[in-house]
């Protein structure tokens, strides 16, 4: 079970008040109608499936109701900070890597 | 001590370093059989003193076994203890702590462990290969449960008890800056080191007392015993107030971010049912840091018959012999390829019974063991090695013969040496479990023959011989510097040892030999079975044939032959078996790797898992105000998420028996469209919106527009999701200036919420607008019929409730039964209705006005299933019943209720014109009326237009919602159907299960009043 650190509650909190959202930083088109069936699907449906850093989202659903991102390494399931919406990540792929 | 059964107890002057007390005469029973033990005994030292050979028969085969070792790695002695509703299953003898009265019984072993029937399956053992159970029992499929009650019944796996638990269990969830995992050598010092360095401390150890193998040690530790230093070391841990001690706690699995699950057996010991507080305990455990000293086992040696009762761990002999004062045989034979086991002859020696000889393969071993061995006159056989044991259901001799230096073939003659007891060590398997659950790849290491812990991927680190650390002195060494690093990364302490280490006499060793598979004068496929994992009866053979049939992954060679599956998780078998299987692929073990361990580390009770969370506690039941009412009312209830909600409610017959749920449903839709019917609606989710942007907000998320709704008014609105599909649906009523109150399904009402704060979170935080649950701050009283007005009138006269002054979709604030009230005049029956919404805790008091207001119209209360029969005569869908997550609002017929022209892009508007949601053969919903009006379709049927092809059939849909209507004399049901709109008139089939296929024709899916005039009534 995952020791999640709430950003707005400034807290680490158990899994189990948390709520998963999948990928971070899917911006919703301004023009969907303007999209071609192949964009909108793209936007729709494909997600990185990373074997490493992710940034994702997680809803403090039974706290603060906020939602928030992660910096997540999927195979070790650590998580490598937690950041507001509107927060860009200080932690990604390509640093962790130089730094390996 | 008086006249005693038990032949293999150690007088007390022999064995002075036994913790258990003889003067403490402890009865039990085992298969029925009255015997003694004593105090500070396991259910398996007792046996072994009491001189019980078989406890037990092999899965497959149906062999004898005997107790092989004295902890959580025995395979055979499983026992059954207790009866009644507090039986347990599958305890291994060697983990129950004796106890007065204790009932004990083989579960392996049917009619009884000393004549088995199944035996008679050993002579066939040669038509049971690998994959046995998948070659014989595949097919024919139907015959799989009959065959699943004779492998279950014959393998012997436990009873359950079928009376409900009488124990109590809880959970503790705990914090530590070091969690200690193993109170062997290293766990001690780690803890005492964590410990005075001011970490808040936890240490567990499976077993009653702490000390782990030293209990049983004969070292000596600054001059004193090893069990007297445990002692000085435990009474010192006491001292510490920041440290927890947690014996009988086992630490059976290692979870994400340092989560540890701990099963402690509080009365487990003291006897079944015994306690007044809870029988165990669920520890749940978040450390900073975890130190893993969970210590190592010793491996079997692989030679033919190595599963005749008397064969057993050489390390395990010794513990029986010191710690318990049981000396498990006469004549022992040690077969070892170490120095360590040399220690198990000298002890066998001095509890003065006999040492046939120490069988070494190794050629030349020269640890400063053999000088003592040697001192004591003990017969030292190098390079050779026990390839069969002899005897049925005890070790009667061994054949013993000369080996070459690899240990890999014979190289003289045969010999025959009568022993009743084979001690054996193959060296030692790091428990490297806890570790692997982490993730942690094991890591094969040639100089200790075994595979260590993976780099850590948690904050954890292992020592001792978990580690492959096996010498004493380094032991202790590596817990202290672990324990205060753990106590420094935690915070606490500058990481260096603050207590002198004791000093040790210890042996210099000699290199062990690693040897997996005793070679014999046979190959394996045709030698008497060499037992790999004793409790599913995997041998050497075995791996070998399904190398021969093509598998050469340890994974699948594990699944096919079952090795390492059962209770034991082959904590003995598994290096042997992987060696093996390398060495017939003629690989590196390294490269074949190990299986991955998953918790559980041993078996851990569902009750321990549960805790206090069963029967009223499972999950939090939720009613409406008005609960009590109906229950008084006889009413019959469902379940919709946790809300309790009236179903039906049955009514007494002038006969004195109770209507069925369709005679009481049929009563109650009849008086909804007849008169006047009353529904308790409170369950359905209600968020109140405010704000400047609601409106626009709202409109974003409904596929229909809100900007123009006036105060006072109610839309219906259907919301999907980004793909297009319905989501959920509801009215929404605008309450004034920026403010609404959205209705939601009952089971939606959380995950609508959900999405609202995700659209304003995430994508348009400028939008000012908030969201309030307010579904538990209303109680809700819909009445619906021809009479409803004239009821409402009898408790309302503060509003004008003519049809044109408040009209279908509007809604009031006013008064019913003097409380202050919103009522909406919106319908889900089709007939006039009001939505009455009150302050829940005024609901009971206007529910019960309202009945006594409708008794002249004969007020009738209806429950879930009624609503849903009248909505399916209109044919108004129930998203979740009638949709499932794949249906736009075209499929549902429901294109009405898309705004087309909003400026805005509302949430899934883009994917109903994506191709697919542009089919025109996408399923589609429509009306079924059976050819048979009073034959009803079962909800879920498929339905084919072509009941005559042949199977499989094409299937074009399927029933979502299926009734009896009384109000049209026949049945109902709803269907989507591909094409289905423009197949009105067309008759299908729905093929049933039992055989009967039901004819039904599409029709409209609104069945009743399809005009819709009747909620217009004046
Ligand atoms: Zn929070």
């Amino acid at each position: 079970m995952l020791l999640i650190h709430c950003p707005h509650c400034r807290e680490d909190r158990e899994e189990e008040e948390f709520s998963y959202g999948g990928e971070a930083h899917i911006v919703r088109p301004l023009a969907p109608e303007s999209l071609t069936d192949e964009a909108w699907g793209d936007y729709l449906f494909f997600r990185k499936n990373p074997r490493g850093i992710h940034h994702e989202m997680w809803y403090h659903g039974t706290g603060c109701r906020r939602y928030f991102y992660a910096t997540r390494n999927t195979l070790t399931y650590a998580i490598l900070e937690t950041y507001c919406v509107g927060e860009k990540p200080l932690v990604s792929a390509s640093i962790v890597s130089t730094a390996l | 001590m008086t006249k005693t059964s038990q032949i293999n107890r150690l007088s007390a002057h022999v064995c002075a370093s036994a913790r258990t007390d003889t003067s403490v005469i402890i009865n039990f029973t085992y298969n029925g059989r009255a015997l003694q033990g004593v105090a500070g005994d396991t259910l398996a030292s007792a046996l072994l003193a009491n001189g019980v050979n078989v406890v037990g028969r092999s899965f497959k085969y149906g062999r004898p076994r005997g107790i092989v070792g004295h902890g959580a790695e025995e395979p055979n002695a499983i026992m059954q203890i207790g009866s009644g509703a507090a039986t347990v299953p599958n305890l291994k003898a060697t983990q129950v702590e004796l106890y007065e009265g204790l009932e004990s019984a083989s579960v392996n072993g049917w009619p009884s462990v000393d004549f088995d029937l199944m035996s008679i399956a050993g002579w066939f053992s040669r038509l049971m290969p690998p994959g046995f159970y998948y070659k014989t029992f595949m097919y024919p499929a139907k015959l799989w449960m009959t065959y699943e009650h004779f492998i279950r019944k014959a393998a012997g796996l436990g009873r359950s008890p079928v009376e409900e638990d009488p124990d109590c269990y809880d959970k503790l969830n705990q914090h530590a800056d070091v969690l200690v995992i193993g109170a062997g050598p290293a766990g001690l010092m780690a803890a005492l080191e964590a410990a005075y360095a001011g970490a808040r401390v936890i240490i567990v150890d499976e077993q009653a007392e702490f000390g782990g193998s030293l209990l049983a040690s004969t070292q000596r530790i600054d001059g004193q015993t090893a069990a007297a230093w445990v002692d000085d070391t435990v009474a010192q841990l006491r001292t510490f107030s920041n440290l927890q001690m947690l014996p009988r706690s086992t630490a059976f699995g290692y979870y994400d971010h340092n989560f540890v699950g701990i099963l402690e057996r509080r009365s487990d010991h003291l006897g079944l049912c015994a306690s007044a507080g809870s029988r165990q305990r669920m520890h749940r455990v978040r450390a900073k840091r975890v130190v893993l000293a969970t210590g190592a086992f010793e491996r079997p040696l692989v030679f033919s018959h190595n599963d005749i009762p008397g064969v057993m761990q050489a390390s395990s002999v010794s513990t029986y012999v010191n710690r318990y004062g049981v000396a498990p045989g006469n004549q022992m034979l040690l077969f070892t390829c170490n120095d360590s086991a040399y220690q198990t002859a000298l002890d066998w020696h001095r509890s003065g019974r006999t040492v046939v000889a120490i069988v070494d393969s190794r050629s030349t071993p020269n640890g400063e063991i053999m000088a003592a061995v040697a001192e004591q006159g003990i017969e030292v056989m190098l390079g050779h090695a026990v390839i069969e044991a002899r005897g049925s259901k005890r070790v009667k001799s061994a054949l013993v013969a000369p080996i070459n230096a690899q240990g890999s073939r014979l190289v003289g003659a045969v010999t025959r040496i009568a022993c009743d007891l084979i001690a054996c060590s193959g060296g030692w398997s790091p428990a490297i479990h806890l570790s692997s659950h982490t993730g942690a790849k094991p890591q094969w290491d040639a100089a200790i023959v075994g595979f260590r812990p993976g780099s850590s991927l948690q904050q954890e680190r292992s020592a001792g011989s978990c580690r492959g650390t096996y010498r004493l002195s380094d032991c202790l060494t590596e817990g202290a510097d672990v324990g205060a690093q753990a106590a420094q990364l935690a915070g606490f302490g500058d990481a260096k040892r603050l207590f002198a280490l004791p000093h040790i006499e210890e042996y210099g060793e000699h290199p062990q030999q690693a040897l997996f598979l005793v070679p014999h004068t046979k190959r394996s496929s045709r030698a008497p079975s060499q037992f790999v994992d004793m409790q599913l009866d995997v041998t050497a053979g075995s791996i070998a044939i399904a190398v021969a049939e093509g598998f050469d992954s340890i994974e699948h060679v594990k699944r096919y032959t079952a090795l390492g599956f059962g209770t034991d998780q082959g904590k003995l078998g598994n290096i042997n078996g992987m060696a093996i299987l390398a060495a017939a692929l003629d690989q590196d073990i390294a490269n074949v790797g190990t299986t991955i361990f998953r918790p559980a580390y041993t078996p851990t009770t569902f009750g321990a898992i549960a805790g206090r969370d069963i029967g009223g506690l499972f999950d939090p039941e939720r009613h409406t105000a008005a609960h009590h009412w109906h229950v008084r009312q006889g009413a019959v209830f469902e379940d919709v998420g946790q809300w309790k909600r009236p179903w039906y409610f049955p009514r007494s017959t002038a006969s004195g028996s109770v209507e069925t749920i369709r005679a009481a449903v049929d009563r109650e839709c009849l008086a909804v469209r007849n008169s006047v019917g009353i529904l308790d609606a409170s369950t359905l989710g209600k968020i109140d919106i405010q704000g400047p942007d609601a409106a626009e907000f709202v409109t974003r998320m409904y596929t229909n527009s809100y900007l123009k709704l006036a105060a006072g008014k109610c839309r219906y609105g259907v919301m999907l999701k980004e793909d297009g599909m319905i989501f959920d649906d509801g009215v929404c009523a605008c309450l004034g200036d920026n403010h609404y109150l959205m209705f939601t399904t009952t089971g939606g009402a959380a995950g609508v919420l959900a999405w609202l704060e995700l659209w304003q979170q995430t994508e348009w935080p400028e939008l000012q607008v908030y969201f309030t649950s307010v579904t538990d701050h209303w109680s809700t009283a819909t009445i619906s019929g021809p009479n409803a007005r004239r009821v409402l009138a009898k408790v309302c006269d503060d509003i004008d409730l003519d049809k044109n002054a408040f009209g279908f979709m509007d809604w009031r604030d006013c008064t019913v039964a003097g409380v202050g009230a919103r009522v909406f005049r919106i319908s889900f029956t089709g007939e006039l209705s009001y939505e009455i919404n009150v302050p829940a805790h005024y609901g009971r008091h206007v529910w019960e006005t309202l009945m006594a207001a409708g008794e002249e119209f004969d007020i009738t209360p209806y429950g879930t299933e009624s609503m849903h029969v009248l909505r399916a005569e209109k044919g108004f869908i129930i998203v979740g019943q009638d949709t499932d997550g794949s249906m736009t609002p075209a499929d549902m017929n429901m294109d009405w209720v898309v705004g087309r022209n909003k400026v805005f892009s509302f949430i899934g508007k883009r994917s109903l014109y994506r191709s697919d949601a542009l089919r025109a053969d996408r399923k589609q919903l429509v009306g079924l009326k059976t050819l048979r009006r009073s034959e009803i379709l079962p909800e879920g049927a498929q339905i084919v237009f072509d009941p005559q092809q042949s199977i499989p059939m094409s299937m074009q849909g399927h029933v979502t919602s299926s009734y009896y209507s009384a109000n049209l004399g026949h049945s109902i049901a709803l269907a989507v159907i591909k094409g289905g709109l423009s197949r009105m008139g067309q008759v299908v089939h729905c093929p049933l299960a039992d055989g009967r296929t039901l004819a039904a024709e599409i029709v409209s899916s609104v069945f009743y009043d399809p005009k819709g005039v009747r909620q217009h009534v004046a």
